[in-house]
């Protein structure tokens, strides 16, 4: 690449070098200095819209936004005169004056970005008051919940679902005062193109978009004696937990999480990634038999329930190719309702049947009619990272210091292999390590498969197993998947197994995680990079580390499922989607084939 | 000049006559469409409608004065014409040539300048038309109409004889700058768009004219399209573009109608197209139409709605010139600009360059509104004094009131003072002044007016059409109004003047777009201008032009006679007394709807 020329620019009156072609924030950022800014985020485009972060430029007339101004040879810029602090201070205050003052009852309490921002601006007094404006939150969507009073209008939200996602779920509506963000033609967020992912939870800087919060329903069950209280763990969840508690990002808590389970009141603590194997199990005996000829290839995973959404708006015509599989998560709740509750003697109504999830997108999966079993839902409630967190915090529980537990049997024992589904590139990942022993008869001896791993938008590999070539992509985020689905559109044959997450990073960045803390930014590519290190040490401290080695999924499938792809298998692990058409639909979010 | 007035003003017609009716704006209000036919059966009448050639023009700018009928020859202009007149006019002037003296406007023929063919009426007297050089005396809709005026000359001229680079050095010679209201220079702008490298450039013309009360873009394009179409075609081979968009706001349906007549047959002389007059340039022109958006006239926001997105304007840099519609260098000029850009390719950027003041050069299109005499459209040479637009064009104040204000840029000009009477027309000049050029509005106020009342309106405007995306305009500006309305409403508080100005200042410079940059202006101007009546309505309740509700008293004087109209007609009962006695009004209850007021027959009542 070739080097940047270097100018000549001055920062409140002292000379700096620089590269020439970037913004002052940029250049400003890589001095130490730390321009307040609010609207702005490094993986989006520029939008200009806070004016937090203006600066003077000598020779300009007006204030310039940091941001998007391009740095020039002996440019003078000024960040912190009166002048600047004064109007920044004074934006700050107009956009609180137009926000509800419920900072103490808010969700995002203490984890607010206005609210440090307000907080660092110095805002103690209040110059202007007037109207506020209201709306009605939109309470229609199992998982995600739209409060327009909370919004501030930097548009972070927008952005991400159509730039990152490219769902385009959102959008501006109305002029000046009255402009809001909404789905389009104001539909419920429930019968919009959203797909559920909860990003938009992530990116913005208040609480204008939450999860639906189902901790104290889940209080209220826990404190019912005649149900059963099983809860299962999702991989990503004991990876990221650890910061909602101020820990470091990448501390591996399912032990100490466990413990908190226990001590919440839930009778049994199950792995999620002891279904991840079985997920491997049933996947892996799939791909194998499509590659026979038996089903369309390329064969798509289906664990992600924002990426099957997705699918079933954007592009139909490749529901053929998604695996039949259900999702771990749901694979596990079958299990809970069918085996275990036969094992406990139980009848299944009796089960609480709890997901502790990364992701929001889940709460909304557990509502599917398809994934029910014998009329029962196979998970009966779900709560994201955070929510559980706050559960712990509630009940006076000390999860960071109390002695650690295992995951309970039948369904808590889980190989390497199961950890990994939480980064992107973990399922392929997990399958290939299967898949080849299944296929080769013999076991694969270098298991860490770098060209999987990683955050490119689209990783693509090759596996040779005997004389068959397996050629593999990889996705993550739902533009991501878009993209690749485009790829196969154009080349139907270029791929035989392709694996996509919805979430940015994979499970591990999805919907339902803790926000980022002061010192980081939400979708920050070093949380991301912790967080999947955490699953890759579990991997790498198991003996087990093969999904089919591990030995209570051979039991089960002993005892009751026979061999994968069975007739009992198909019953309670696999399904089958179908097509959507929710209004708004944008051409260009996924290129939707009209029809 | 003198030889091409003469060109000009040679009808390309077989016809004896021609009968002009004015369908701009103003005059389509009054109905100047429904004389086409009382015309057309009178001509019948008389047996002259194979001799007479009747024409729906573009806007003459006598707005006041309408609906104006033009008889050719001699250009006699008829003011104030309605049906019953018709049949008088058409018998007298064409059949027994025998004029309508009580109903012409001109009735002196003596030449004056540019516009000669008008005779010395005051309203032309002190007006140069060179933007509206065709409006009003050619059909709009006939191309030959346009040939006949050596119409695409200019186009022909450049194609065989200017090398692109000579197009643009000449549009800088002649100093033209930018007529949508920041005053860029025209030919530096050209040479940014030419100097950036890429196969697809565009050019647009924004005639997304959303200022309230204005007109200038509306009746050029009216008037006299083609123009417009042989500026930017003349721009696309300057900058190496293949492709125009005209913006142009959707509530105006005759431009548009125009716009795609005039383009229809320009296609069919191959003056768009491929290959254009047989040479190697090619160019076409769409229109886009906007849905009454105001920040839509900012070209970033422009430029995404063209794009098929909302109209919200985005940081610059990067400028159209680099960066413009699908990520293209753009050319983008407002119409009044393109229509000045083939008489300075035809008469010279030299010639253009003698007009006007030393950095603004050439003439201004302005709609003239409000509390003057001749309230219309005309056009001045930079350098023209407010004083001359308002007393000498506008026939000055009418009723006899005094002059108090002039608001310049609309809704986001600024509000001048007498003191700035005799401050010469020209961006700086203004900017100066502390307003700004804007667009084209001008609006007169008289004494009668309250100036916190009409900051408040112009922030209210301002306010509603922001397009919400950043902080200080779209929160700033709301508090700002709802202190001015505070104020208006007598409910001032001490340091709300102070507060305003803190605000206004700050939106002023960190608003993201122009629009919210300016959208303090009215407000900072009249504190600077009238602080007095804003600390008046604060401290005293008062206001000295009787305009806000809330601070005017009503009272009865002695010359009540008592004769119980305003009992009647108030509709709070506030008004009491015995008949034939001197009434009284309980202050309380008024609800200051002023019906008494105007009721009154003796003027008896006060209202101060």
């Amino acid at each position: 690449m070739k080097a940047k020329k270097m100018i000549s620019i001055y920062i409140n009156d002292v000379q700096y070098k620089v590269a020439d072609g970037q913004t002052i924030m940029q250049a400003a950022d890589a001095l130490g200095f730390k321009i307040p800014r609010l609207c702005y985020h490094p993986k989006l485009s520029i939008e200009g819209a806070c004016r937090v972060c203006i600066v003077q430029v000598e020779g300009q007339k007006n204030y310039t936004a940091s941001c998007s101004f391009p740095v020039f040879e002996n440019m003078r810029v000024h960040t912190n005169t009166k002048e600047l602090r004064r109007a920044r201070r004074d934006i700050v205050e107009l956009i609180l004056d137009n926000h509800p003052r419920d900072c103490h009852t808010c969700e995002r309490d203490g984890v607010c970005e206005l609210q440090r921002l307000a907080y660092a601006m110095g805002i103690r007094n209040r110059h202007f008051e007037g109207e506020r404006k209201h709306y009605e939150k939109d309470l229609s969507s199992p998982s995600v919940i739209r409060d327009p009073d909370k919004c501030i209008l930097c548009g972070r939200c927008v952005r991400l679902c159509s730039e990152i996602q490219k769902v385009n779920a959102l959008g501006y509506a109305h002029r000046g005062f009255k402009t809001v963000v909404m789905p389009a033609f104001n539909k419920p967020f429930s019968e919009s193109v959203c797909t559920t992912c909860g990003q938009c939870i992530n990116v913005c800087p208040t609480a204008s978009f939450v999860e639906k919060n189902n901790t104290q329903e889940l209080f209220e069950k826990l404190d019912d004696p005649s149900l059963t209280k099983i809860v299962q763990v999702a991989p990503s969840v004991r990876a990221a937990i650890g910061e909602a508690f101020g820990l470091e990002a990448g501390k591996a808590m399912h032990k100490e999480l466990v413990s908190a389970l226990k001590k919440l009141g839930f009778d049994y603590i199950f792995d999620t990634q002891f279904a991840a194997d079985l997920t491997i199990m049933e996947e892996a005996s799939e791909l194998l038999d499509r590659i026979q000829g038996n089903g369309r290839l390329p064969m798509i995973t289906s664990c992600s329930s924002a990426w099957i959404k997705y699918l079933e708006h954007f592009y139909p015509q490749f529901l053929p190719n998604l695996s039949t599989c259900k999702s771990p998560m749901s694979m596990l709740g079958a299990l809970i309702k069918s085996y275990f509750a036969k094992k406990l003697g139980c009848d299944p109504s009796r089960l609480l049947s709890v997901a502790v999830m990364c992701c929001t997108a889940k709460k909304h999966e557990a509502n599917r009619p398809e994934l029910a079993v014998e009329g029962l839902p196979a998970v009966d409630m779900v709560v994201t990272t955070r929510e559980i967190a706050w559960m712990i915090k509630s009940a006076g529980i000390d999860m960071i210091s109390a002695k650690g537990s295992d995951f309970d049997a039948p369904l808590g024992l889980s190989s390497g292999a199961g950890a990994i589904f939480g980064a992107t590139g973990g399922v392929m990942e997990a399958a290939i390590r299967t898949a080849y022993e299944l296929y080769t008869g013999e076991t694969l001896l270098d298991i860490e498969l770098q060209s999987l791993r990683g955050f490119s938008g689209i990783k693509e590999a090759c596996f040779t197993m005997e004389d068959k070539e397996i050629r593999v992509a990889v996705a993550h985020g739902l533009g991501n998947a878009g993209k690749l689905m485009e790829i196969i559109k154009k080349e139907p044959d270029r791929y035989h197994f392709v694996e996509v997450m919805g979430c940015p990073g994979g499970c591990i960045g999805g919907g339902g995680q803790p926000y980022a803390t002061a010192n980081s930014i939400p979708l920050d590519e070093d949380f991301l990079k912790k967080r999947a290190e955490a699953l890759y040490g579990i991997d790498r401290d198991k003996t087990i580390r093969r999904s089919h080695e591990n030995p209570d999924v051979q039991r089960l499938y002993k005892e009751f499922l026979g061999r994968p792809l069975s007739t009992v298998s198909h019953g309670l692990l696999h399904t089958s989607y179908s097509k959507k058409q929710p209004q708004g639909i944008i051409a260009g979010g996924g290129n939707n084939e009209q029809q | 000049m003198a030889d091409q007035v003469e060109t000009r003003t040679i009808k390309n017609s077989t016809a004896q006559y021609n009968v002009i009716l004015c369908s701009g704006p103003s005059c389509l209000h009054r109905k100047s469409k429904e004389l086409l036919q009382a015309v057309r059966r009178e001509l019948v009448r008389h047996g002259l409608e194979r001799k007479t050639e009747v024409i729906l023009s573009g806007c003459l700018g006598m707005c006041k004065k309408g609906p104006i009928m033009i008889i050719n020859p001699g250009y006699t202009i008829y003011g104030g014409i309605h049906e019953e007149h018709i049949a008088e006019i058409i018998e007298a002037h064409l059949v027994k040539n025998n004029p309508v003296s009580e109903k012409i406007i001109n009735e002196d023929h003596l030449f004056n300048r540019f516009y000669r063919i008008f005779g010395d009426v005051a309203f032309f007297g002190k007006q140069m038309r060179i933007a509206l050089r065709n409006c009003g005396i050619l059909d709009p809709e006939k191309i030959d109409d346009y040939l006949s005026v050596r119409g695409y000359e200019a186009l022909a001229k450049v194609l065989t004889s200017y090398t692109p680079g000579q197009v643009i050095e000449e549009i800088g010679i002649s100093g033209l700058r930018g007529r949508g209201g920041a005053g860029f220079p025209t030919g530096l702008k050209w040479k940014l768009t030419a100097e950036t490298d890429s196969a697809e450039k565009y050019v647009i013309c924004n005639a997304d004219e959303g200022d309230p009360g204005a007109f200038m873009d509306r009746s050029a394009i009216e008037g006299d399209p083609h123009t417009v179409l042989e500026g930017m075609l003349i721009g696309g081979y300057a900058v190496g573009a293949v492709k125009g968009f005209i913006y142009i706001r959707a509530e105006y349906p005759l431009a548009i109608r125009r716009l795609e007549k005039a383009i229809a047959e320009a296609r069919k002389h191959n003056l768009l197209g491929k290959n254009i007059l047989g040479s190697d340039f090619s160019f076409d022109i769409e229109i886009r139409l906007g849905a009454g958006a105001f920040v839509c006239g900012e070209e970033t926001a422009l430029i995404q709605s063209i794009e098929g997105g909302r109209g919200m304007p985005r940081p610059r840099p990067p400028y159209p010139s680099v960066s413009g519609v699908f990520g293209k260098p753009t050319l983008i000029n407002n119409v009044e600009t393109w229509a000045n850009i083939p008489v300075i390719v035809l008469d010279g950027a030299d010639w253009f360059a003698s007009i006007g003041t030393e950095k603004s050069k050439g003439t201004k299109v302005f709609a003239l509104a409000g509390n003057v005499v001749n309230t219309g459209l005309i056009e001045v040479p930079m350098g023209t004094t407010l004083r001359e637009i308002i007393f000498d064009i506008g026939g000055g104040i009418p009723d006899g009131k005094k002059f108090k204000a002039v608001q310049t840029g609309g809704p986001s000009g600024g509000c001048l003072t007498e003191d700035y009477l005799d401050t010469q027309i020209d961006y700086d000049s203004l900017a100066k002044a502390g307003s700004i050029m804007g667009s084209g509005g001008m609006i007169v106020m008289d004494e009668g007016t309250c100036m916190v009342n009409v900051a408040k309106f112009f922030l209210e405007f301002t306010q509603n059409e922001s397009c919400g995306k950043c902080t200080p305009c779209r929160e700033g500006t709301k508090r700002m109004l709802e202190i001015l309305t505070r104020i208006t409403a007598g409910k001032g508080r001490q340091g709300d003047i102070e507060q305003l100005e803190r605000l206004g200042n700050m939106i002023r410079k960190a608003s993201l777009c122009g629009l919210g940059q300016s959208a303090p202006n009215p407000v900072l101007s009249t504190i600077k201008n009238f602080r007095h009546e804003y600390e008046e309505h604060i401290n005293r309740k008062h206001c000295r032009a009787t305009v806000c509700p809330a601070m005017v008293v009503y009272g009865i004087t002695d010359d009540c006679i008592g004769c119980g109209a305003c009992v009647r007609v108030c509709p709070v009962g506030a008004v009491s007394g015995i008949k034939k006695n001197k009434h009284t009004i309980d202050q309380e209850a008024c609800i200051k709807c002023g019906e008494c007021y105007s009721t009154c027959r003796f003027k008896a009542i006060t209202r101060t």
